[in-house]
């Protein structure tokens, strides 16, 4: 695996693990049954593949998938400002989703070509289980695209695409504090 | 139902679909459940995810409950039991048929 490959791994990994973890928020409080079974679905889809995603930057960097998601601190994430703001309003939810799903559509092609058969390999099979995202996220734009509050969710969210990944909101370092309590709580000689 | 925000309290903007699944190529459709959703598209979208997600599922059909022409009034006054297959006892008629060859048989032996 070259660098680039490595980094841009590890970049999605994060995206996938942190918008996880925001998705999965809305577990038991979704605007509708049907609606909080497949978004759950769709979170812990995408913490799936962080988990596949680190296992493989894991092994050449000579580290555990834990250790990548969890031991490092927030600053150290390389992942997008946008998935990292805590949502409380379902038109956000779901511009973030459309333009997640619609971005990272163009990352994965990008990584199936990939000359390494492993990181084709592991693109090609979450894309797959991303067209089943990217079909939800469309049918929800379809749906809210002439609502005013959705059409301002993505004029509000868009240019987070592109606010590069080395500065991080306050937002991730209070979701990290969540996300590894356990971890850090872990009394001495436990192990995982 | 839709935008989610504008929906008053026991509002229906909503469909009820009907879920049938087929588990294997050639297996008739039995049918799986029901779904709430916005339109066409959301039920299929849910039914893929509720009936087809762990590959139990060869194909599914999504039918608006309104669609289904429900049939529950069956008139039997004259218990006609020869229209059900429950009134034609094989095990009987058998019986009888081999009696009578039987009988026929012994007659013939004589």
């Amino acid at each position: 695996m070259n660098e680039q490959d490595a980094r841009s791994l590890l970049e999605i990994a994060d995206d996938e693990l942190i918008l996880g973890w925001r998705d999965s928020e809305w577990t038991g409080i979704a605007p509708f049954l049907e609606e909080d079974v497949a978004f759950s679905s769709i979170a812990q889809n995408e913490i799936g593949h962080a988990r596949a995603l680190y296992e493989l930057v894991a092994r050449e960097g000579g580290t555990t998938a834990d250790e990548l998601a969890f031991d490092r601190p927030p600053e150290e994430y390389r992942c997008s400002a946008l998935v990292e703001r805590r949502f409380l309003d379902w038109e956000q939810t779901i511009a973030r989703h459309y333009l997640y799903e619609t971005a990272d559509e163009g990352r994965l092609q990008e990584l199936k070509a990939s000359g390494d058969p492993e990181v084709a390999g592991l693109a090609a099979k979450i894309d797959r289980e991303e067209a089943y995202h990217r079909m939800h996220a469309r049918m929800w734009f379809d749906r809210l695209k002439d609502e005013q509050r959705f059409t301002a969710a993505l004029e509000e969210l868009r240019p987070l695409l592109d606010a590069g990944r080395d500065q991080h909101t306050p937002e991730l370092a209070e979701l990290w504090e969540e996300m590894t309590m356990v971890r850090r709580s872990q009394p001495a000689g436990t192990r995982w | 139902m839709f935008p989610p925000w504008e929906r008053a309290e026991g509002e229906r903007r909503s469909v009820i679909y009907e879920v049938f699944r087929q588990e294997r190529k050639g297996q008739p459709f039995q049918h799986a459940g029901s779904l709430d959703a916005a339109d066409q598209t959301f039920a299929e979208t849910y039914a893929k995810e509720f009936y087809g997600r762990r590959g139990e599922s060869e194909a599914l059909w999504v039918v608006p409950r309104e669609a289904i022409v429900e049939v529950e009034d069956f008139v039997d006054e004259l218990n006609r039991n020869y229209h059900r297959v429950d009134g034609y006892s094989l095990k009987e008629k058998l019986k009888e048929a081999r009696e009578r060859a039987g009988r026929a048989l012994v007659a013939r032996d004589r």
